[in-house]
């Protein structure tokens, strides 16, 4: 009990004071002002140059969505091609794993790019290293880095007067990657190579147990996968149970480090934020909203699965440690709960219990999170998120007030609202349709074996699935079986609309923004985003 | 005598011709402009089919005839009440420009033909740039320039000012509105505006539902509205799987009432009877916006630009003090000072009679006699007496007297007494006689009693106001003191409230003024909202976004509040409206689903007597909310100067908090009776 709260205050207090500099020098990397890492300046030169991009080249922001879409399709392919072909070219695959079916690797190379991280494999024994690598890990930096990048361009927009230029979405997106990324990856890693997790490219170890069966350890890069799976708010484990596996996730110790990362950069992009426009003050406000909600739905998680299962109560067996069920013993529920909370809050996605086998009330407000979608959320399109919430608020609030709405000075007209509530109303569409698709499915052909609940159960089963891939979330609710065309494609698709139209819509906002005016500035105008809670209230 | 401005809210023919319109507007093709109450519309449609169908089957998706009966007609109910919102206040607009219109109709017109006769003709027929005559005791048929003459007029019929005014050829004050009559004279006038074109008619357009424009705000507000319609038609839509899969058996008619309560429909059917209502107190202040994004935008202004005389000060100087100079006595400056002021009409003139001693007046008769009176001239600049006996008296500007009187042996002392006057927000009247300087005379601008206040409620609101004199700025910045306005322009030219109007939005403002010359014109096209009096010329009138009929340039200020409140009503009312779902979600989910899933019934906390009682009373609040709150779009919100968090955190805790707590109260009231039944 104890342990869990103090873990719990240990990860706060560190997110909290490691999050404010941080968000001061991604500011000031995103506006290319000195910084302790312009030793990388010779490296990224060489991509640029590699590349062929003039990264001081100004774009609008049509300009620079496409360049963000063209890269992430060449990307996409890149995963695809190699998860194809696994098997076939051998590389680095001491286990002989063999290549995915196009449906697999479609849903897998949709799910990395996009930053979902929705696994409909086991990496253990879907996987070679040399996929492992070249897809999980690269996609894990390059699909945070445009998240970021997105999220810088947007902040261009907001302090830029009558200009149609957006800054360069490379520069923006090589620096995040070298500068924000790779320096905290690596430091994860090294902490996480202390406490135990394994790093090596050796085939799986071998040995006999004393019933007398073999049994396979499978190894890998695992380090360096999972502080990058953290960092990004990706989520994708090295291993099927993912930060539950006890060489992903060994002890105590490594679940306050990856839990400290999952939320240590969105927290700071929110400072970001502040920093970048020079309005510190919204940043905190910003910063507090979605603390309050945090912390509400923490409370309530760790509440339910402190009472225990209901009906195991009933049996007379005593849960003085709460509920138990699909938790490690380690972790214990409090922080599985609390875990469960920072990662469907922040879009990454990585468990270190299954959510499944949580209360149902736990369940809930993991989806919940996931609806909303930006408590912090995913890195950069968190705040992309959170900015359209801004906006809707804005609007209302300047109504109220009898002013015409505006944001930091801009005036939010037809255009803006018109994106918003698209790009808004984009995500419960997507769940609602895809959930009410795959219930009539079900109902039409209850023996296609999809899920291991019926009911309500089954239900929220689907609708965690299409939410968590909607959200660009990726953990699951096991229990579906998701590996097959319906699942793989579906969502598959969900998870590249819910990706990049809440990124372009905010972009052509921000390019909107930039070109007008900057109006008179007034003090407080903004309230808590009361609206969109109600809005996901029905859902 | 004022006309009549305000109607009352609910005038009975206004009543009767609104309810036929409520039908009227059933028309899809209208309705289709309002994409929540046409979403109403087609649910209501599906409603009866399924009214009809349930009549005939025993199917038991279909649910009770009954129950379905009652649906339907409180969803058609909605929309007649939505719709009776907007006929009732385009109405209420109609009637107030019927009103300003009644005069000026049907009045014959003397038209100039080109050869000089003139004939007699019906005012109808007057075509734009044609050209009429009227004299004493005519009334003006149309809008239009004096081209030639002076004349006196009485605007009342307009305005309701019954103090004649002055309207001459080739000045700021040539344009005459059709619907005043002549006092004297003879003027002849240039139709401005054809018929139909005028701004009144321009007015009752923008007030009738086909022609009117919605304002940016107003687009984006639907825009936000029609994605909450299309959030809740999912949610509503997908339902229906679900509750299959889970197999709870949901029925149409309890999805379409989900639905139905979702949608943001209070504010859906009252959103174009809050503009219209706007656009009609404006009207009712005499104000004519020529569109209802000059109301919006007057309530966004930061920048007034208020011209002195008239606005801030009663436009009458007053005398206040003598100042001897040189070897001249009091008594001698007041003598003469009540000499050559005696016969001057001007409200200086009078007020130095007032302040010389009356005691004086004894020996003035008899030195009057056989004098000749000077008025003021703008060449000379100067009024004043030549006496039988020889001796001049002069008052007038300082720069003019000095010219004139070359006697003077020294000026410092002037110079220093009309630069102390001036310094004290007064105007130096400098007398002299027989070329010679007897004294000064202080004049003091007396400011209107309540501007102060008036100042510092819109300063509480944010804005801005900047005193446009003509005074130096001495004087200005003195007055500019006492009145409590922020910032003046002094020696003001057009050219110069021109550059800061520019400036103000430079750096982000809006800005308003109010202006009625041709030299004002681009002043008024460039501030964001530009107010002309309607004494003004055409061009003026023509720049500006609307048009005073009562030339009062306090207006302003009552433009500003009532664009405020048009802003403020609407807001609160979405607000209202969308925290209402929050009520209604409880009333109506538990009543969904609390047969198969008890446990949801934890969520009933109005404690509703039954499934379908609960789901009536929630379609009966949402119906009859709307025209509960017809009063307050119309009326608009009352309005507080406040600082914007306040008014933020007052609203949030009315229209907020209320919208959480009243409907919850009536839906259980409203249960408490249905459940009689």
């Amino acid at each position: 009990m104890y342990n869990g709260l103090i873990g719990i205050v240990l990860i706060l207090l560190v997110v909290l004071i490691a999050a404010y500099p941080l968000g001061n020098y991604i500011s000031r990397v995103f506006k290319g002002e000195p910084v302790f890492t312009d030793f990388m300046r010779p490296f990224e030169e060489k991509i640029y140059q590699l590349c062929g991009i003039d990264s001081r080249h100004e774009m609008d922001w049509k300009g620079n969505a496409k360049a963000l879409l063209r890269l992430n399709a060449i990307f996409f392919v890149w995963a695809f091609i190699v998860l194809v072909t696994q098997g076939a070219t051998g590389l680095l695959n001491p286990a002989n794993i063999v290549s995915m079916d196009p449906f697999l690797a479609f849903n897998t190379a949709a799910s990395f790019v996009t930053n979902t991280n929705l696994q409909h494999y086991s990496g253990e024994t879907g996987l070679s290293y040399f996929s492992q690598i070249a897809v999980v890990l690269f996609l894990q930096f390059v699909s945070a880095a445009s998240g970021i990048s997105a999220f810088a361009l947007l902040l261009v927009g907001l302090v830029k007067r009558q200009s149609a230029l957006l800054g360069n979405f490379y520069y923006s997106f090589v620096r995040s990657a070298t500068r924000v990324l790779l320096p905290l990856a690596l430091l994860v890693s090294l902490l996480l190579l202390l406490a135990g997790t394994p790093n090596n490219f050796s085939e799986p170890a071998c040995y006999v147990n004393l019933e007398g069966d073999t049994t396979v350890v499978a190894m890998g890069p695992v380090a360096t996968i999972t502080s990058i799976k953290q960092l990004g708010t990706n989520g994708g484990g090295f291993y099927g149970p993912n930060s539950a596996h006890p060489f992903e996730n060994p002890n105590y110790i490594t679940n306050v480090i990856e839990n400290i990362s999952i939320l240590l950069i969105p927290v700071a992009l929110v400072f970001a934020f502040g920093f970048y426009i020079n309005h510190r003050k919204l940043a905190v406000l910003i910063f507090s909203v979605m603390s309050i909600l945090f912390i509400f739905f923490v409370v309530g998680a760790i509440y339910f699965e402190s009472l225990g299962n209901p009906l195991i109560t009933k049996t007379g067996v005593m849960q003085t440690n709460g509920s138990m069920e699909g938790k490690e013993v380690r972790f214990g529920p409090i922080l599985s709960a609390f875990w469960g909370v920072s990662t469907t809050s922040t879009s990454n996605g990585s468990v270190n219990s299954m959510h499944d086998s949580q209360t149902p009330l736990a369940g809930g407000i993991y989806m919940l999170d996931m609806m909303i979608n930006a408590i912090y959320g995913g890195v950069g399109v968190g705040m992309l998120n959170f900015f359209l919430f801004i906006l809707v608020s804005a609007f209302i609030g300047g109504l109220m007030v009898g002013r015409t709405p505006e944001f930091l000075g801009k005036k939010i007209e037809a255009k803006e609202i018109k994106i918003a509530v698209l790009v808004i109303l984009l995500h419960p569409i997507l769940i609602l349709v895809g959930s009410a698709l795959s219930s009539h499915l079900m109902t039409v052909n209850p023996e296609n074996g999809w899920l291991s609940n019926d009911s309500y159960h089954g239900f929220s089963q689907m609708l965690y699935e299409f939410t968590s891939a909607s959200a660009n979330n990726g953990s699951g609710f096991e229990g579906l079986a998701d590996n097959n065309a319906f699942w793989n494609i579906t969502t598959g698709l969900v998870m590249l609309l819910g990706r990049y139209i809440p990124i372009i819509g905010p972009l052509a906002i921000a390019g909107s923004l930039a070109s007008k005016t900057q109006f008179q500035v007034l003090k407080v105008l903004w309230m808590p985003p009361v609206w969109h809670l109600v809005l996901f209230f029905w859902v | 005598m004022k006309r009549n401005r305000t109607l009352r809210l609910f005038e009975r023919a206004l009543i009767l011709s609104a309810l036929k319109e409520s039908f009227v507007k059933l028309n899809p093709k209208v309705m289709m402009r309002n994409p929540v109450m046409f979403s109403v519309e087609i649910s209501t449609v599906i409603m009866m089919v399924i009214t009809a169908m349930s009549m005939f089957s025993n199917n038991i998706e279909y649910g009770s005839f009954n129950y379905n009966l009652i649906i339907a007609v409180l969803l058609f109910l909605t929309l007649l009440f939505a719709n009776f919102a907007e006929a009732i206040a385009e109405a209420r607009g109609k009637a107030q420009a019927a009103s300003l219109r009644k005069t000026r109709e049907d009045t014959p017109a003397k038209r100039m033909e080109s050869n000089g006769t003139i004939t007699i003709i019906n005012s109808a027929s007057l075509l734009k740039d044609d050209l009429f005559i009227a004299e004493a005791g005519d009334t003006i048929p149309l809008d239009g320039e004096i081209i030639d003459g002076i004349a006196s007029i009485d605007e009342s019929a307009i305005t309701g000012e019954s103090a004649p005014v002055i309207r001459e050829a080739g000045t700021d004050q040539s344009g005459v509105i059709g619907g005043t009559r002549v006092l004297s004279d003879r003027i002849i006038v240039k139709v401005t505006t054809a018929q139909g074109e005028s701004f009144l008619d321009k007015m009752i357009q923008l007030v009738e539902g086909a022609n009117r424009q919605k304002t940016p705000n107003e687009i984006a507000l639907t825009l936000l509205l029609a994605s909450f319609t299309i959030v809740f038609l999912v949610v509503t839509v997908t339902l229906k799987p679900f509750s299959t899969f889970a197999n709870t058996p949901v029925t149409i008619t309890a999805l379409i009432s989900l639905f139905v309560c979702l949608i943001p429909t209070t504010i859906g059917g009252l959103l174009s009877a809050i503009g219209i209502a706007g656009m009609e107190r404006a009207l009712g202040a005499n104000v004519i916006p020529k569109s209802g994004k000059a109301v919006e935008n007057a309530g966004d202004i930061d920048v007034v630009l208020l011209a002195k005389t008239g606005t801030i000060t009663i436009g009458k100087r007053k005398a206040t003090n003598f100042f001897q100079v040189g070897d001249s006595t009091y008594e001698n400056l007041s003598k003469f000072s009540l000499l050559s002021s005696l016969s001057d009409p001007t409200p200086e003139g009078k007020s130095i009679v007032e302040l010389a001693d009356s005691s004086k007046r004894m020996l003035s008769t008899e030195l009057l006699e056989g004098a000749k009176f000077i008025q003021f001239s703008a060449e000379t600049k100067m009024s004043g007496v030549d006496l039988k006996d020889g001796t001049t008296i002069r008052k007038g500007a300082w720069s003019a007297i000095q010219k004139w009187a070359t006697k003077t042996s020294d000026t410092s002392e002037v110079d220093l007494k009309c630069r102390e006057i001036g310094e004290n927000g007064g105007t130096p009247l400098v007398v002299a006689m027989d070329k010679k300087v007897l004294g000064v005379i202080q004049l003091e601008d007396i400011i209107k009693p309540g501007i102060k206040e008036r100042f510092d409620r819109l300063r509480k609101m944010g804005v801005k106001t900047v005193m446009v004199t003509g005074d130096n700025p001495l004087t200005a910045a003195f007055i500019a003191k006492q009145a409590g306005v922020d910032d003046f322009i002094a020696e003001a030219t057009p050219v110069d409230k021109l550059e800061y109007i520019l400036k103000e939005q430079n750096d982000g403002k809006l800005v308003a003024m109010m202006g009625d010359g041709t030299n004002d014109s681009p002043a008024l096209a460039q501030a964001d909202v530009g107010v002309a009096m309607n004494s003004g010329t055409q061009a003026a009138k023509e720049a500006a976004n609307m048009v005073d009929l009562d030339n009062d340039p306090t207006k302003l200020l009552e433009v500003i509040e009532i664009g405020k409140q048009l802003l403020i009503t609407r807001g609160n009312v979405t607000t209202f409206s969308l925290v209402n779902d929050v009520a209604k979600y409880f009333a109506i989910v538990p009543a969904l689903f609390s047969t198969s899933i008890p446990a949801l019934n934890s969520l009933n906390i109005m404690q509703l007597s039954s499934p379908n009682s609960a789901i009536i009373s929630a379609v009966i609040f949402n119906a009859f909310i709307i025209p509960a709150l017809i009063p307050l779009a119309l009326k608009g919100v009352k309005y507080k100067p406040l600082g914007a968090s306040a008014l933020l955190t007052r609203n949030l805790l009315i229209y907020g908090l209320g919208g959480l707590i009243v409907p919850a109260i009536a839906i259980k009231l409203i249960d408490m009776v249905v459940s009689l039944f």
